[in-house]
């Protein structure tokens, strides 16, 4: 099993300058990983790329690309190629989006809608596919815990979230025979740039360094759902489980 | 604020002392190419000041007046050579993830602060100095290049050969020369990650000259604990070292072992309780006299092992003093300081006393100088605190002596211009743009 900690490991981020896959990236290039960083903005994935290295990535390669339009499973194939193989899928890109103008801008919705579901589902089943064949591989997806039950200040991006946790989930139904895995992480509240206009963070909010060693670890072995920090397993337990003519009088 | 500034306002933002407290308007970008659109930001308009881990005490870190753009998300390292030990690093990137790096493949900071949550960019702006300051100098004397983004978008390379001018005025320069994006350090080699230490406890003033003297000779690290309540003033702990090959190359962890979740009370600290701590420590010390082998991270960063150690002070926060008095007077200077402490009733809970050589750091507004330095912390008592530290400055600068801005919340404008002879000159080369409450304070 190639996976296995350690150094040559073939991994490919997608959305590699989101703040939580660049924490994951770090432990994975300090294990000595071969890394293809997938992200639209190529001068950043450099900057990031040329971090690694120094941190011990045998090779960290940048493809610039915008992962929203491009044709998954045609670019997947050529950086596998590149890579000789593959390990590791992480699909880390997302927008939040701003729920107010999303309600009133179908344009804006729509396209949401396709980044987060639309887009990762392909890029999912290219990958699902690869790793299906090939019997080994583990695909790793940032989902949400806004995922887990729609409310009122950002139902439009927890559905994407959603859609796609049902997709990750079928993955790994479907997987689970052959040794390959998928894997779908919730983050709970990330300090992240994605979050940065969000002023005083309380204690519920992690470091994404603390949601990347939960990813790295996920990638070898452990659940097909993972919350990060694990704690939001049981918050969001709670909020599922709160009746509906409770849960309408919050503001949440 | 405007609506579209990038820019957050934030009133938990404090330094170290955790005295000042004005709301902060901050920013925190990941990579460099983010700088510029902040520079032209609205919330910027006054004025601007990179900051790091904000673990300098006083005021040079704020900037109330404008706008602050945290650099510690600038963490990227571009590129290390483990052959020569040459490192270049975005200059958020931390002393701490500096050693992480490095440690493993045998190099360490040319000199470090007593800790190492310190960006390279706040360790340039101060030009910090550590216990081989009379072997290595100041952290700018290592510094070969480095990346300053001007107030008007213009991005410099400088080094002691290119832009030297701004080079030197950069180095110690308080953030004021601009934003400080990227730094090469040239760094040291070490046999392992441990030191041979030797803890030797002394009994007076006289004792410590004495130390100071054969050791620097023979010891790259030196440092002294001295104890200035009544009961006890004069003696203190000597400790010295060298590094050892005897060990691995094991890098520190990162979990601190104790957090300090929520300010004390501000009485925790009293002149009781410090004497109490002074006589524990100190017999604690005479026990464990002698030899000893430690990790670099027990040797240089005891207090890191217990984050937020400052909320041990209270809401109002402490104080810090450090001075530096040249070698002519340093005797009389240190005897008169220790005294007035002792007089004064108050209490400094950590109170670091050392010498420095005479290796000259290239910049203009460095802080040490050959001679003796002493480093206090008071528990803020307000008026009192300011009238005992108002005395120590006056023996400072009866003494010749210099304060160090990176401890500072108070100092006087004389006091500031005597401390750096050369601040016309770096008033010259100050960025327009930049300013921060400890600048308004000192040259406005
Ligand atoms: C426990 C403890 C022990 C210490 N021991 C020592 C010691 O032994 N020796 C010593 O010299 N100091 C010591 N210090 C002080 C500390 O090393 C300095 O204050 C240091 O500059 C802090 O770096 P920082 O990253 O926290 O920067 P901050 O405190 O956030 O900022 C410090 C200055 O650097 C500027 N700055 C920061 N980043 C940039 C940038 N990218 N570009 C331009 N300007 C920038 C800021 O504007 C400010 O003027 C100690 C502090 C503590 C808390």
């Amino acid at each position: 099993m190639s996976a296995d900690k350690g150094s040559g490991t073939r991994i490919i981020i997608l959305g590699a300058t989101s703040g939580i896959a660049e924490a994951t990236a770090r432990i994975w290039a300090a294990q000595g990983g071969r890394l293809v960083l997938v992200a639209r903005d190529g001068a950043r994935a450099e900057a990031i790329a040329a971090d690694l290295k120094v941190r011990g990535a045998e090779e960290a390669d940048v493809v610039a690309l915008d992962l929203a339009k491009a044709d998954a499973a045609a670019e997947l194939d050529a950086m596998v190629a590149k890579l000789g193989g593959l390990d590791i899928v992480l699909l880390a890109y997302g927008a939040l989006g701003d729920q107010k103008t999303l309600e009133t801008d179908p344009t804006a919705a729509r396209a949401l809608i396709e980044t987060n579901f639309t887009s990762a589902s392909a890029w999912c089943i290219a990958a699902a596919n690869r790793f299906e064949a090939q019997k080994s591989g583990a695909l790793l997806v940032i989902g949400s815990v806004a995922g887990d039950r729609g409310r009122q200040s950002n139902f439009i991006y927890g559905a994407t979230k959603a859609g796609l946790a049902a997709l990750v989930e079928g993955i790994a139904h479907r997987l689970a025979p052959t040794g390959a895995r998928a894997v779908l992480i919730k983050p709970g509240f990330v300090d992240t740039p994605m979050t940065a206009a969000i002023p005083n963070k309380g204690a519920l909010w992690a470091k994404p360094e603390a949601v990347g060693a939960i990813i790295a670890r996920a990638a070898q072995k452990g659940r097909p759902v993972v919350y990060a920090p694990g704690f939001w397993r049981l918050i969001m337990l709670i909020v599922r489980n709160v009746p509906a003519a409770i849960f309408h009088k919050t503001k949440l | 604020m405007n609506a579209a500034s990038r820019f957050v306002e934030r009133g938990d933002v404090l330094s170290w002392g955790r005295v000042v407290r004005r709301p902060q308007r901050l920013a925190r970008p990941h990579f460099a190419d983010e700088l510029p659109a902040l520079l032209d930001d609205p919330a910027a308009t006054d004025s601007l000041l990179a900051i790091g881990l904000r673990r300098s005490y006083g005021d040079s870190g704020l900037n109330s007046e404008g706008a602050v753009i945290d650099m510690t998300g600038l963490d990227h390292f571009i590129a290390f050579d483990a052959g020569t030990g040459l490192l270049r690093a975005e200059a958020g990137v931390s002393l701490s993830q500096v050693l992480q790096l490095v440690v493993p493949k045998g190099w360490f900071l040319p000199t470090t602060p007593g800790t190492r949550f310190v960006t390279l960019g706040g360790a340039v702006a101060n030009d910090v100095h550590g216990k081989n300051h009379h072997r290595a100098g100041s952290m700018g004397c290592h510094v070969t290049r480095l990346g300053l983004l001007r107030g008007d978008g213009e991005r410099l390379e400088l080094s002691p050969e290119e832009n030297a001018g701004l080079f030197a005025a950069t180095i110690g320069g308080l953030g004021l020369t601009g934003v400080i994006e990227w730094v090469e350090l040239k760094l040291a080699k070490i046999g392992s990650a441990f030191l041979d230490v030797e803890i030797i406890p002394y009994g007076s003033l006289d004792e410590f000259w004495a130390l100071a003297e054969e050791s620097t000779e023979r010891f790259e690290h030196t440092v002294a604990w001295a104890d200035c309540m009544p009961a006890g003033r004069g003696r203190g702990v000597f400790s010295r070292a060298n590094w050892t090959y005897e060990g691995d190359y094991k890098a520190h962890g990162d979990r601190a072992w104790k957090n300090m979740p929520v300010d004390l009370p501000g009485f925790t600290l009293n002149k009781l309780s410090v004497s109490a701590f002074n006589e524990f420590y100190f017999r604690a010390h005479r026990w464990k006299a002698g030899r000893v082998r430690q990790h670099y991270s027990v040797f240089f960063y005891p207090l890191d092992a217990i984050h937020n150690w400052n909320r041990l002070y209270g809401k109002r926060g402490m104080l810090q003093f450090q001075c530096v008095v040249p070698w002519a007077s340093a005797r009389p200077a240190m005897d008169a300081l220790m005294a007035a402490i002792a007089q004064s009733g108050q209490a400094s809970f950590l109170t670091v006393l050392k010498t420095f050589g005479d290796i000259a750091s290239p910049g203009l507004m460095s802080f040490p100088r050959p001679g003796a330095t002493l480093a206090l912390d008071f528990p803020n008592r307000g008026e009192e605190t300011l009238a005992l530290m108002g005395r120590l400055d006056a023996i400072t600068r009866e003494a010749g002596g210099a304060l160090y801005p990176a401890k500072d919340g108070r100092m006087s404008r004389e006091m500031f211009r005597l401390s750096f002879p050369r601040w016309e000159e770096f008033a010259q080369a100050k960025d327009p743009k930049m300013n921060s409450d400890f600048w308004r304070r000192m040259a406005a």
